[in-house]
């Protein structure tokens, strides 16, 4: 795609002979908005708040110039060149080691384009990224917004205060909630003050699955306010929404969109994507706005930042069932590995899920990797046939993770997959080889975190065997004990 | 640049880990593209075959073949209006789970970069073959404006070859989303070039993938019309 510029706009011109692609276009004009002009209101409706790709939209490449050449659409450059280097605009991707070039028949040149965000539609440097310039969509809002009627605890309430002050003056806010204080219900109020006040609000998750399980209970909460729910392939990818709830992916295709965002669980990912999705959350909301991040397990330096005070945070140390975090035992269970090159586990591994076994007790069984997962499984379905293992990619993982629940699966072994989100009402957890690289401060703070959910079985017993304990094992068990303390002094624990 | 930095692997962007050993010390070091988990995903089309389309006969059950061809190939060849016209396709590797998701990528989300990742392989099938034209599959322009590419001119030149661009579609709707037997039945979807000069050539077809081999007999049938001597094809996947 090529565009030349006359009197002041892009004109699309595939032919001329001084036509360009966008990115070696130096500065693209905008021309003027023309109040006369009748755009289109599904146009208005699909792009505002967006960076789309022409072959995102159903609308054909005249009707968006005429836009564009009356003010209301806007054609950025989809791929920069700035500092010697190239970044893809969209996904905020520097490294030339993912960027690759092409013959295309598009522009006709050696064209470059990004294979970070390849899934969400090509980017290369002949792509024009579609906004909108014009007045936003009208929103009718409802005089009451929130119809929830439950109560939160007091160390929901602190927090859930923050959030609506953070919320008002579009500040950061950091919601550091232990696994299973109930973080959802903590947003109501704020997610209501924003949307008194007429703005337009994102919660963002990793995960779809979550983005499955918030969307009704939000839709709920706001009945008369319309939700979009936004994953790879939903059915409301079109929708303008005051209300969105989206996995961190779907940001991508949001520009300047949100007076407040949400993100759920901003430690889940490896550094490297975890920037791009900052890249993401970044563009996606509004110059002025605010930002709440919620997670149980804020990474190092956010910890750090925390204590001295550089980030404005709540922490909520106690669950909601008033009951403490089980502390996690450590036991060490010598070379477990070469153990299991024998097919066989150590003995106090054994007399553990004996005991669970017998006791009748369901347990999760983390490992670090799949095939020694896999070793172990047999040595184990000797106590009991129906133990089942799971991970990343089995095309059972649902269906075992329901059997879990209904408890026709008396132990589950897993590798990290099911180390956050999942939760079952009354078991206990072991790591074996907890010392692996894999389990981080964060993964174990999570992994302890299965155990006492339920209001009715709020123990549960925490064991990591360990072949020579790590660094990472001592801060999380530290940083479990320190919640715990703090739930103490601020009263919010029973016990 | 840092000369430190390391190689990823083109399909999966895991870091690829260096052989180390004699043989990588003083041999001249080819590019390792894909790391060595891909490169065992991607599995070779080895041992008996289909004589014509190149159907692996392993794990084939017996009611699926006829003697040296495949089912699919004795039907073409018992059908006077198509026997003989492809001499012979070559297909490089089993399209599996993971080449399907490989080509996918590559050619419906456009990762162009992945064609080098068969470069080696094509270029040691065609050194063999010894064509004197290379002709791609052709797409229609509305399909070729959506891609940016032809995966089939892609697969040439990133294997050092240059295509003889001598055929268009007429027909566009994609092949993917019809049967065998509409695929069979259609009208010609191709046309020649009118200055094309195939007299007495031997043509090689190239595409990424055989599925029917309807597609690459349509295109023979017209290029055996137009004068070619013989014509064989080749595709990434079979």
């Amino acid at each position: 795609m090529r565009f030349i510029i006359k009197a002041g706009r892009l004109i699309l011109n595939n032919t001329s002979g001084d036509s360009l692609p966008i990115t070696k276009i130096p500065t693209i004009p905008q021309p003027p908005l023309n109040p006369d002009f009748a755009y289109n209101p599904n146009i208005q409706q699909l792009l505002t708040g967006k960076q789309l790709l022409f072959d995102d939209i159903p609308f054909t490449l005249d009707e968006i110039q005429t836009h564009y050449q009356n003010g209301y659409v806007t054609y950025r450059k989809g791929i920069v060149y700035k500092g010697k280097q190239h970044i893809c605009v969209r996904c905020g991707n520097k490294d030339p080691q993912r960027f690759a070039s092409f013959p295309c028949s598009r522009c006709g040149e050696t064209c470059l384009y990004c294979r970070q965000c390849l899934m969400m539609g090509r980017i290369s440097a002949c792509t024009p990224l579609l906004g909108w310039n014009g007045p936003v969509p009208d929103t009718v809002y409802p005089t009451k917004v929130l119809e929830w009627q439950g109560t939160l605890s007091e160390g929901q309430s602190v927090a859930s205060n923050h959030v609506v002050e953070a919320i008002q003056r579009n500040q950061e806010h950091l919601v550091w909630a232990v696994c299973g204080a109930g973080k959802t219900e903590v947003l109501f109020a704020g997610i209501e003050a924003a949307l008194t006040t007429q703005k337009r609000i994102c919660i963002a998750t990793p995960r779809t699955d979550v983005v499955l399980e918030l969307t009704p209970r939000l839709q709920a909460a706001f009945p008369n306010i319309t939700v979009a729910s936004l994953y790879g392939g939903s059915e409301d990818r079109h929708l303008y929404a005051p209300l969105t709830i989206a996995t961190t992916h779907q940001l991508l295709r949001f520009y300047q969109a949100f007076d407040t965002i949400i993100l759920d669980e901003v430690d889940a990912f490896p550094y490297t994507v975890e920037e791009s999705l900052q890249h993401a959350a970044i563009h996606a909301r509004k110059p002025t706005a605010a930002m709440i991040y919620l997670t149980a397990t804020p990474n190092e330096k956010w910890q750090r930042e925390c204590r001295s005070g550089k980030r404005a945070y709540t922490t909520i140390p106690a669950r909601f069932h008033r009951h403490p975090l089980p502390v996690p035992e450590f036991v060490w269970c010598g070379n477990w590995q070469k153990r299991l090159q024998k097919n066989k586990l150590p003995q106090n591994v054994i007399q553990w899920i004996h005991n669970r076994i017998k006791s009748n007790k369901q347990a999760l069984i983390f490992f670090p990797h799949i095939p020694l997962m896999e070793k172990a499984l047999p040595i184990l379905r000797q106590f009991d046939p129906t133990i089942q293992s799971v991970h990343a990619e089995d095309p059972e993982r649902k269906n075992k993770v329901q059997k879990m629940r209904t408890k026709e699966i008396p132990l589950l072994l897993t590798t990290t997959i099911l180390e956050r989100g999942v939760t079952f009402p009354n078991i206990d957890v072991a790591v074996v080889g907890a010392e692996d690289p894999i389990f981080t401060e964060s993964a174990l703070v999570q992994i302890a975190g299965r155990a006492g959910r339920s209001k009715d079985h709020p123990d549960g017993v925490v064991t990591f065997f360990h072949y020579g304990k790590t660094d990472e094992m001592i801060k999380a068990r530290r940083q479990i004990v320190s919640m715990n303390s703090e739930g103490i002094k601020r009263g919010l624990l029973d016990k | 640049m840092n000369p430190f930095q390391q190689d990823h692997c083109l399909i999966c962007n895991n870091i690829i880990q260096p052989t180390i050993g004699w043989r990588a010390i003083f041999s001249i070091e080819k590019e390792q593209l894909i790391c060595s988990a891909c490169e065992e995903n991607l599995k070779k089309i080895e041992g008996e075959t289909c004589r014509i389309c190149c159907r692996s006969f392993y794990q084939l059950d017996e009611k699926f073949r006829k003697g040296e061809w495949c089912n699919d190939c004795f039907r073409w060849e018992e059908d006077s209006e198509w026997k003989g016209l492809l001499e012979k396709n070559h297909s490089l590797f089993l399209y599996n789970e993971f080449l399907k998701e490989v080509i996918t990528k590559y050619k419906f989300r456009g990762d162009y970069v992945l064609a080098k990742v068969f470069a080696v392989a094509i270029k040691e099938a065609l050194t063999k073959m010894s064509p004197d034209l290379l002709v791609p599959i052709p797409l229609s322009e509305e399909r070729l404006y959506e891609r940016g590419f032809n995966q089939a001119v892609a697969l040439l030149m990133e294997s050092g070859f240059s295509p003889a661009e001598i055929l268009t579609r007429i027909h566009s709707e994609k092949q993917s989303k019809k049967t065998r037997s509409e695929r069979i039945h259609l009208p010609q979807v191709f046309k020649v070039a009118a200055d094309s000069n195939l007299q007495g050539k031997k043509v090689v077809l190239i595409d990424d993938i055989y599925t029917t081999g309807s597609t690459l007999r349509h295109a023979a049938k017209l290029l055996k019309a137009a004068g070619a001597a013989s014509i064989q094809s080749l595709t990434i996947a079979r």
